[in-house]
């Protein structure tokens, strides 16, 4: 039986998975950050390994990276030239001219990845339909051509005004360009992101060109090694937006390759959702630096049209490179199990964004790290077992916690250091929470009917206490939660997903651009599909719109399954949207025209349906604990004995009611009071709220 | 509460956390539901609760300078026209009246009752900018508030839950945008209740019976905070003073920075008297920027409430440009506002590090005229000028500040009405010559695609004075307004561009902050490599140097 493998290369560890349709094997190793493919490929076959097989029997790898994302971080980047419009030189530095922070005047701002030496303008001009003001000033162009010759230019971005309605001259400079310049990587904003804003394209533009050298070295590099190594399948790579694409699409595109980490996270909970038959899902996936949130509706993730990479500035908005490419819409915010706890001007305590990593890491890793973190204080009230973190691998030093929690929290607001610890906890529960609660606001869903699914090395041990305070009832703890990304890339889709900007009024004409332009993205991302997955004729295609009512300035995305060629399609646009609308802003404007600003076309190869799941077969019996430890229960204030339970020696069936603990080799779960625990019949933790708790 | 102080407090920290979680919630959906372009894209809003004294408890953390602090001061003047204990589920009440509110007709604050256990507990309020407000439009041209618009008094504008009709009857009959103004309204009213209630949601599941030892809670940690700051500071008067071009005729605003003990007043005697056209500032608008500047350096990590804000008073003698009376014209009142910070920096600046000027106000040309289909249109663009360089870096460049807006993309206008935007640029040299430079000004050329002549209603500043330098550094570039044909083209009011004729504004830039002879030379050549400097500029304004 032919396997399957999946490597995601994280800051840390690069984990793999590997199975074979009823197996799994899955290992983390460090990564090795000078040349991250060797570490794939000393975990894939320490995984082929111990699952006894070689890469010949590999039909297909599955890969997502931090590459992409670290090199903007840490400007690691080629030499990249823009060429722009005359009069935009500096749209890239003076991005939307605004402050990010309303009292910090000394905030530091993003510094632009392209230097203004490097950035040439070019006579030319569209307007926003597409017609032309000036034609493009080809000597122009060659003359810029040669000033990047001279300074020696690694890649080139070309990003003019408009060019998401016509795409024409920025073709024709690129024709110039690459005639001109040695180099290959010439990156144009038409392509990888046609979207109205200026600021957000051109910025998208030059993160891509910056990022083709490296990433495109890299893929090919790892691609020999593993062919080199007897691998006969493909290597494909995970996108932002959770789908599949060909290692040659990802080179022209790495911009997309951001956050596929996360995108893995994601599309393991939707799996999860798919199989267990859950409609309505929150996935929860915490690690050392921050938290993810994502709904899940119907076993599906929604997407949105931009995101913001490498925020220079405390996790804050706006403090970021914008990218407008699509990504699956979810949340993530600076809280994990490394987050710095401390007490603000006011006596507050406050947890985060920022975060002690793995290096220095928590106080308790003794790794010459001195702040206390959320991992510290789950230490400091018995949640974790110190000496048996990691499997054993890794054993804790509780002392070094407490006089962590002692000096940054404790002492500063007279609490003992337990309740310090408890406040610690409770407050990054309660910012989760807030997390949580705005993404279901903003889109306009609840959120206390859903199945919570916990993964992660830190979700386990929080999301019960995050669930309460959710009012959710159901937390689902799956077997490989410490690689749930890994896993997740081997249930991604082949798909890709495009999206263009053409604003149109409802009811005023212009729907036949719309139809013209919708076949025509539905035809580019139909071959990047087909090419990836070797299936032409069985594509799904999904389409939807964002809109707004004319006036306003944020649009809501609208699925629709209406043939556009049809006469009736505008009409039934609008119906769809004002039941959206309603949806997520509890009415609608009847006297207000609406307009979509722009369309996306999903291409994707099917995946298979859910079918109803069967109650739970295994026969309930009570868990057999395999000892105690003391916690500390905030709620009362007292210092308890919770029983604690080796989840793998656990058996379908088996329950007991909280509080409990269940320690395995990746992470640990918490079963507060006030919740029942049992083991599924497919080995998962599900966590019931009984409500009788404190 | 319960009997253990410790876990009061924790339970304090958490109620104090989720609050500003739900209001800054609040925030965002008005945000994204709001149809006018200042507040979507500026964020100029705010959202807050009160406490049942009508004390500021908490605040979004997204809001504007100039709604933030005038809302805190507008509850109390609602409060007293409807007492909280004769209001009812349901009820909201509104009102734009500029000298209750924020200064100007085109912000509407709606305020809503938080009934916990069936009792009145506090409020929730917020204010946004709308669209219109029918009048003269937004710009300084008025000579008397009547001429800038419909004015709201303070009303019941919704009755257990029923929107009173004849409220917005008047308001559809006298704005040019009914349904944006109205549907603006329902969101803020929406807004409201649905944070009401989630405040009583988050008092049952934290067992309070209302909302005030929470709020003492609050209120008196951060006063304490606060007047530890002040307190740490010498006591003594500070002055300082600034000039600005105005409308008809220089406005000069003048301010004594008292200091005693854990008190701070703010003094503006001596600034000049009400202008005759709509740049006056009423004393709410006065107090907001003036305190968010003396918070920008003294508590910018403390949250905005009653407890921060009680320290510090601000006077401003009645009849002046900073405490314009009825019936003055209001509707511009920014362009002197939006001043007030780099004034109170300024005093400040012998007891606390603070950067050069900047250019101050935000550069927002109003475009009016009729499309080649016959239709009027009608958009305003937000652009920054450069902020002013710090004691150890570069001022920032194209930076709002004090305002918390940004710009709109270049692509999005010229989508919306037949304006093209031919530059959108730094302005080389506009940076002052520092040890550290000023932040860059841009220049921006721009021309009507539409039928007939442009209008442009202009309330642009800093013409004929420059943001300062500090410590020695030298000025930003003054601004300048001109026409590509060499026509006359004015800084203030409404103006006509012929068709085809191009507007060019260039921006001010930032102050610089230390001599210019100590700049590194690496930063200058870095400059010049950039064409941030010209090298006729560096030779200006660094000296001709080796080269």
């Amino acid at each position: 039986m032919s396997l399957r493998v999946a490597a995601d290369i994280g800051g840390t560890f690069t984990d793999i998975a590997v199975e074979d349709g009823t197996r799994l094997w899955s290992v983390k190793v460090p990564t090795t950050h000078g040349a991250p493919e060797r570490g794939v490929l000393e975990g894939v076959g320490k995984a082929l390994a111990e699952a006894g097989r070689t890469l010949s029997d590999v039909s297909l790898v599955v890969h997502g990276t931090t590459l992409a994302t670290n090199a903007l971080i840490e400007r690691k980047g080629a030499r990249t030239a823009l060429l722009t419009t005359e009069g935009f030189r500096d749209v890239l530095e003076m991005g939307n001219e605004g402050r990010f922070d309303q009292y910090d005047i000394r905030a530091t701002k993003p510094v632009p990845l392209v230097p203004r030496h490097l950035r040439h303008t070019v006579r030319e001009r569209l307007r926003h339909d597409g017609s032309v003001v000036e034609p493009l000033d080809e000597r122009g162009v060659l003359e810029a051509a040669k000033r990047m010759r001279d300074a020696g230019v690694e890649a080139v971005a070309v990003a003019f005004l408009h060019a998401y309605a016509d795409g024409g001259h920025e073709a024709r400079a690129r024709d110039l360009l690459r005639r001109e310049l040695d180099i290959a990587p010439i990156s144009v904003s038409h392509e990888v992101s046609p979207q109205m804003r200026e600021y957000e394209r051109i910025s998208t533009t030059c993160a891509n060109a910056y990022l083709q050298p490296v990433v495109s070295g890299y893929l090919l590099r790892l691609e020999q090694s593993l062919k080199a190594g007897g691998l006969g399948g493909p290597l494909l790579m995970i996108l932002s937006s959770g789908s599949l694409t060909t290692v040659e699409t990802a080179s022209r595109f790495p911009i997309r390759l951001l956050e596929s980490g996360p995108a893995g996270g994601a599309i393991f909970a939707c799996d999860i959702a798919r199989r267990l038959h859950l409609d309505r899902v929150l996935s929860f996936d915490v690690g050392g630096t921050t938290a993810k949130f994502c709904l899940v509706d119907g076993f599906g993730v929604r997407h949105s049209k931009s995101f913001e990479v490498a925020r220079t500035y405390r996790f804050k908005k706006g403090s970021g490179l914008p990218v407008t490419v699509p990504v699956i819409d979810l949340v993530e915010i600076g809280a994990g199990g490394g987050s710095v706890a401390r007490v603000d001007a006011i006596g507050r305590i406050a947890v985060g964004p920022d975060s002690a990593g793995s290096e220095p890491g928590p106080a308790c890793y003794v790794r010459g790290g001195t702040q206390p973190t959320v991992t510290d204080c789950d230490l400091a009230l018995g949640k974790l077992d110190a000496a048996a973190f990691a499997g054993g691998t890794m054993p804790l030093d509780a002392r070094a916690a407490h006089h962590a929690i002692e000096g940054a929290v404790a002492g500063p607001t007279g609490l003992s250091v337990e309740n310090a610890a408890f406040a610690v906890a409770e407050t990054i529960s309660e910012a989760m929470a807030s997390a949580a609660r705005v993404h279901a606001a903003e889109i306009g869903t609840d959120i206390e009917a859903r199945t919570l699914i916990a993964f992660g090395g830190a979700a386990p041990l929080h999301a019960a206490r995050f669930a309460e305070k959710l009012g959710i009832g159901t937390v689902i703890v799956p077997s490989g939660a410490g690689v749930g990304s890994a896993i997740g890339f081997l249930r991604a889709p082949v798909a890709y997903e495009i999206v263009r900007t053409i604003r149109t009024v409802l009811g005023g004409g212009g729907l036949d651009a719309v139809r013209t332009a919708l076949l025509s993205i539905e035809e580019q991302a139909r071959g990047i599909v087909a090419q990836a997955s070797g299936q032409a004729d069985v594509l799904a295609v999904h389409r939807s719109a964002h809109m707004r009512y004319v006036g306003q300035g944020h649009e809501i995305e609208v699925p629709f399954t209406e043939d556009p060629t049809q006469e009736s399609f505008g009409a039934s646009l609008r119906a769809v949207f004002e039941a959206s609308y309603a949806r997520v802003y509890g009415r609608t404007l009847e006297d207000s025209a609406v307009e979509a600003t722009s369309w996306t076309v999903r291409v994707e190869r099917p995946v298979p349906g859910s079918a109803p799941r069967a109650p739970h077969a295994a026969t309930p019996h009570a868990a057999t604990s395999c000892g105690s430890r003391r916690a500390y229960d905030g709620a009362a204030g007292s210092w308890e004995a919770w029983p604690e339970y080796e989840r793998a020696a656990l058996r379908p069936g088996a329950l007991a009611r909280g509080p409990a603990i269940l320690t395995e080799a990746e992470t640990t779960t918490v079963v507060p009071r006030g919740f029942d625990f049992r083991i599924g019949d497919e080995g998962y933790i599900w966590m019931t709220r009984t409500g009788d708790g404190a | 509460m319960t009997a253990d102080p410790q876990r009061d407090r924790i339970r304090t920290d958490l109620i104090w956390q989720r609050l500003i979680a739900i209001l800054e919630d609040q925030a965002q959906t008005l945000i994204r539901t709001a149809f006018s372009t200042t507040t979507r894209e500026s964020g100029d809003l705010s959202a807050g609760l009160f406490d049942a004294r009508g004390r500021m408890v908490a605040q979004a953390v997204t809001g504007t300078p100039g709604h933030v602090n005038a809302m805190a001061l507008a509850v109390g003047h609602f409060l007293r026209r409807f007492p909280l204990d004769d209001l009812r589920p349901g009820d909201a009440l509104a009102s734009n009246d500029p000298w209750l509110c924020s200064g100007h007709l085109h912000d509407f604050t709606v305020v809503t009752p938080v009934f916990h256990q069936s009792r009145p507990v506090g409020l929730v309020a917020n204010t946004v900018h709308v669209v219109d407000v029918g009048g003269l439009g937004f710009g300084p041209d008025g000579r008397e508030v009547f001429e800038e618009g419909i004015c709201i008094p303070v009303c019941k504008l919704a009755t257990e839950g029923r929107v009173n009709p004849f409220v917005l009857d008047i308001l559809r009959a006298n704005v040019r945008e009914p349904d944006q103004v109205v549907g603006d309204l329902h969101s803020s009213m929406v807004g409201n209740e649905a944070a009401a209630r989630r405040v009583s949601g988050l008092l049952s599941e934290f067992g309070c019976a209302d909302l005030e030892e929470v709020a003492d809670a609050i209120i008196t940690r951060t006063r304490q905070a606060v007047e530890g700051r002040i307190a740490a500071l010498p006591d003594g008067d500070y002055r300082n003073e600034i000039r600005m071009d105005g409308y008809e005729g220089e406005v000069e605003l003048r301010l004594v920075l008292s200091i005693r003990g854990s008190g701070m007043t703010l003094d503006f005697a001596g600034s000049s008297p009400a202008s005759p056209r709509g740049i006056n500032v009423v004393l709410n608008y006065t107090t907001a920027y003036a305190v968010f500047g003396v918070n920008c350096v003294l508590n910018p990590d403390i949250p905005c409430n009653h407890g921060s804000l009680s320290p510090i008073s601000v006077l401003a003698p009645s009849g002046s440009v900073l405490n314009a009376q009825r019936p003055a014209a209001v509707s511009a009142r920014h362009m002197i506002g939006h001043l007030l910070p780099d004034l109170v920096l300024g005093a400040l600046a012998p007891v606390l590090p603070v950067p050069a000027e900047g250019a101050g106000l935000i550069w927002n040309p109003s475009l009016r005229g009729t499309t080649a289909a016959g239709c009027a249109f009608a958009t305003v663009t937000f652009n920054a000028g450069g902020a002013g360089a710090h004691a150890d870096r570069d001022g920032w460049n194209t930076t709002a500040f004090p305002s918390g807006v940004r710009t709109m993309p270049v692509e999005a206008v010229e989508a919306t009405v037949p304006v093209l935007i031919r530059r959108k640029e730094l302005r080389p040299d506009s940076g002052g010559a520092g040890r550290f430079r000023g932040g860059m000004g841009q220049t921006i050329e721009l021309v009507g695609e539409g039928r007939g002549p442009l209008l442009i209603n202009a309330m642009f500043d800093r013409l004929i004075h420059p943001a300062r330098g500090r410590g020695g550094g030298g000025p930003g570039q003054a601004g300048g307004v001109r026409l590509a044909s060499g026509s006359p083209i004015g800084s203030k009011g409404l103006q006509e561009v012929a068709p085809g004729d191009m507007v060019i504004l260039d921006l001010p830039g930032g102050g610089g902050y230390g001599p210019p002879g100590e700049r590194d030379r690496d930063a200058i050549e870095a400059d010049l490599l950039g064409g941030y400097l010209t090298p006729d500029g560096a030779r200006l304004q660094y000296g001709g140097g080796d080269d």
